[in-house]
């Protein structure tokens, strides 16, 4: 393992690179001649990393969610929030496929990423995962060790390279190496739920992705640890585009950058469905919004 | 008085005594409860005590390496039929783990439930496992040892080895099939959900993340089917387990079991043969016992990590 001053230095520098390749990836075989041009410098910074338009997901015929089009800006947080229902969890797991897992999940209108269609016929959902990573609303480490659980993604992509650095490279972009350098033999369910979710991010970070999305991940887990977590989310900000569903409006508004506000509305009696009110910087949103019911919403008034 | 002192002495009521009926009656339930218990432990206990008091005098390690014999009982072992049972039980685990894993991760990783042949597949599943084994004995006669099934040529029309251990595979197989799903399904989904989020395929999830968590599980189960395969005598009766071998069995040749070798000896007339199936008991209990045994380490070593 490389020793904490001048290999790390040099190692990020080379991550810089690796990730701008990574940021016009390939996602299917035949991707190549479609690929992006690589933003690698400043005047690139604010070009559109997902792109949506007029999406909607529905559950066996039943719409959760519709009508959605925003532009995602590349390296900045975008949060997502809104009250219970309104779709803001559905619509994050469209982004990078996992609604795929629920048989009776059907997706409507254009996911872009870049400009590919992530659900265009010749896009593999495994493929996008590999691009645009998760991190779930409770810690779920893999019942295995520390070390286990940051090598099991490189591991089975297939990456080339020294294990044990792609191991410590992650837990230190994730800041978890200092606090577990010396049992990365021990099962991760002896960590905190802090460390655990910290973990997970880790282990999303070490398959090098380009979009990082967070289905609320601070729900379980208490203010500090939340505090550390946020830190963390401002750290990643530099190199990847982040996504979050949250709650809790405080911390959208203490980390992101842009804010999507959810609702739900009644279209007939008994069916309910989520779309979303107001799409902007994060300051507007809570400070000037244009739509009275973002208003309502982020001055407590219901939700 | 005022209202506040009236209330304060409603609100304050005196604690009842116990009724003496009461008393009784909790006492008489707790009274037949342990009756029932201690009626199936007694029959139980009973039941092992009179088999140790009548084959522990045969038992010896020349019991166990002498072949049967009806004309000398006095020489007679179980070796051929200790040997059958061990083959037995190799040879049915080497086809139930296998299929039975496949069929589990079939059922609770791929199958659409929505589909109605998924489900009457669960349904006959769960059929077959309660199906008496004399059932899979005729199955076993019919169509593995004479029938179309002719396993690998090997079966020539005549019990062999290998039919037998098919047949008792196919009686525990169901129960296999319904504890591995247990096992599989006890694995928490967002362990899948992490698997997949970071790019794996659903084959790496199943065979890196799920399996591994199940394993335990899966282990117990069939170690628990094993223990009810080599304890069955009909399905072996129905396939033509020979009864005292003198040889020991091969693949594709005559073959006797423990269970087998039992049921023939009570059937002799004479009393030493009553204690030879006594001492075989005890052999066949032995081995029960080791393996439920493990069955239970198993089982707690690896509990739930979740």
């Amino acid at each position: 393992m490389s020793t904490p001053d001048r290999p790390t230095e040099a190692k990020t520098r080379e991550d810089d690179d690796e990730f701008a390749r990574k940021a016009g990836i390939d996602l299917s075989a035949e991707a190549q001649h479609t690929t992006p041009a690589a933003p690698a410098t400043g005047a690139a910074m604010a070009s559109p990393i997902f792109k949506l338009e007029d999406v909607g997901v529905q559950y066996g015929g039943v719409p959760a969610v519709e009508k959605v089009s925003f532009e995602l800006i590349e390296r900045e947080i975008t949060a997502f929030i809104g009250p219970s229902g309104c779709g803001k969890s559905t619509l994050i797991r469209c982004l990078n496929r996992m609604n795929d897992l629920v048989p009776s999940a059907t997706v409507t209108g254009k996911v872009m990423y870049g400009d590919q269609d992530l659900y265009a016929d010749d896009i593999d959902p495994v493929q996008v995962r590999k691009v645009i990573g998760m991190v779930f609303q409770k810690p779920n480490p893999f019942p295995k060790t520390i070390y286990e659980n940051i090598a099991f993604g490189p591991r089975v992509l297939g990456m080339k390279g020294n294990m044990d650095e792609i191991v410590e490279g992650a837990l230190r972009k994730a800041a978890l190496w200092d606090e577990v350098k010396d049992r990365l033999k021990t099962n991760a369910f002896g960590m905190s739920g802090g460390q655990q979710q910290r973990l997970c991010i880790a282990r999303c970070l070490a398959i090098e992705p380009s979009v990082i999305l967070m289905d609320e991940p601070c729900s379980a887990l208490d203010p500090i640890s939340t505090a550390a977590i946020e830190d963390l989310m401002i750290d990643l900000k530099e190199r990847y585009s982040i996504v979050i569903v949250t709650h809790n409006m405080q911390q959208a508004a203490r980390v992101s950058d842009k804010t999507a506000f959810f609702n739900v509305a009644k279209v007939e009696e008994g069916k309910r469905v989520g779309n979303l009110v107001e799409f902007a910087p994060t300051d507007k949103i809570f400070t000037n919004p244009e739509d009275e019911r973002t208003k309502e919403y982020v001055t407590g008034k219901f939700g | 008085m005022s209202a506040t002192a009236a209330e304060a002495q409603i609100a304050r009521r005196t604690v009842e005594r116990a009724a003496s009926g009461e008393r009784w009656r909790d006492a008489a339930f707790r009274f037949a409860l342990l009756l029932c218990l201690f009626v199936a432990v007694l029959f139980l206990g009973a039941l092992l005590v009179d088999t140790f008091v009548d084959g522990v005098g045969i038992l010896s390690w020349d019991f166990i390496t002498s072949f049967p014999s009806r004309l000398r009982p006095e020489e007679s072992g179980i070796q051929s039929a200790f040997i059958g049972t061990l083959w037995l039980m190799a040879l049915c685990a080497i086809f139930i783990v296998p299929v039975g894993i496949a069929s589990a991760v079939y059922l609770e990783e791929y199958a659409d439930r929505d589909r109605w042949w998924n489900r009457a597949i669960e349904v006959n599943i769960q059929n077959l496992a309660s199906v008496p084994s004399v059932v899979y004995g005729i199955l076993g006669l019919a169509f593995i040892v004479r029938g179309p099934i002719d396993v690998f040529g090997l079966g020539k029309g005549q019990p062999t080895l290998l039919a037998g251990a098919l047949t008792l595979g196919l009686l525990v197989l169901p129960v296999v099939i319904i504890v591995s799903r247990e096992a599989i399904r006890a694995v928490p989904p967002s362990i899948r959900e992490g698997s997949l989020a970071l790019g794996a395929t659903q084959w790496q999830t199943i065979w890196k993340q799920v399996l591994p968590g199940a394993l335990p599980g899966i282990a117990t189960g069939v170690i628990l089917a094993l223990s009810r395969a080599i304890g069955e005598t009909a399905p072996l009766i129905l396939v033509g387990a020979a009864a005292f071998q003198r040889f020991n069995p091969e693949l594709d040749g005559p073959f006797s079991a423990l269970p087998i070798q039992i049921f023939n000896n009570v059937g002799e007339p004479e009393a030493i043969f009553r204690d030879l199936a006594a001492a075989t008991i005890i052999v066949l209990l032995a081995i029960l016992l080791l393996m439920n045994s493990v069955a239970i380490y198993l089982r707690n070593r690896y509990e739930s990590k979740w």
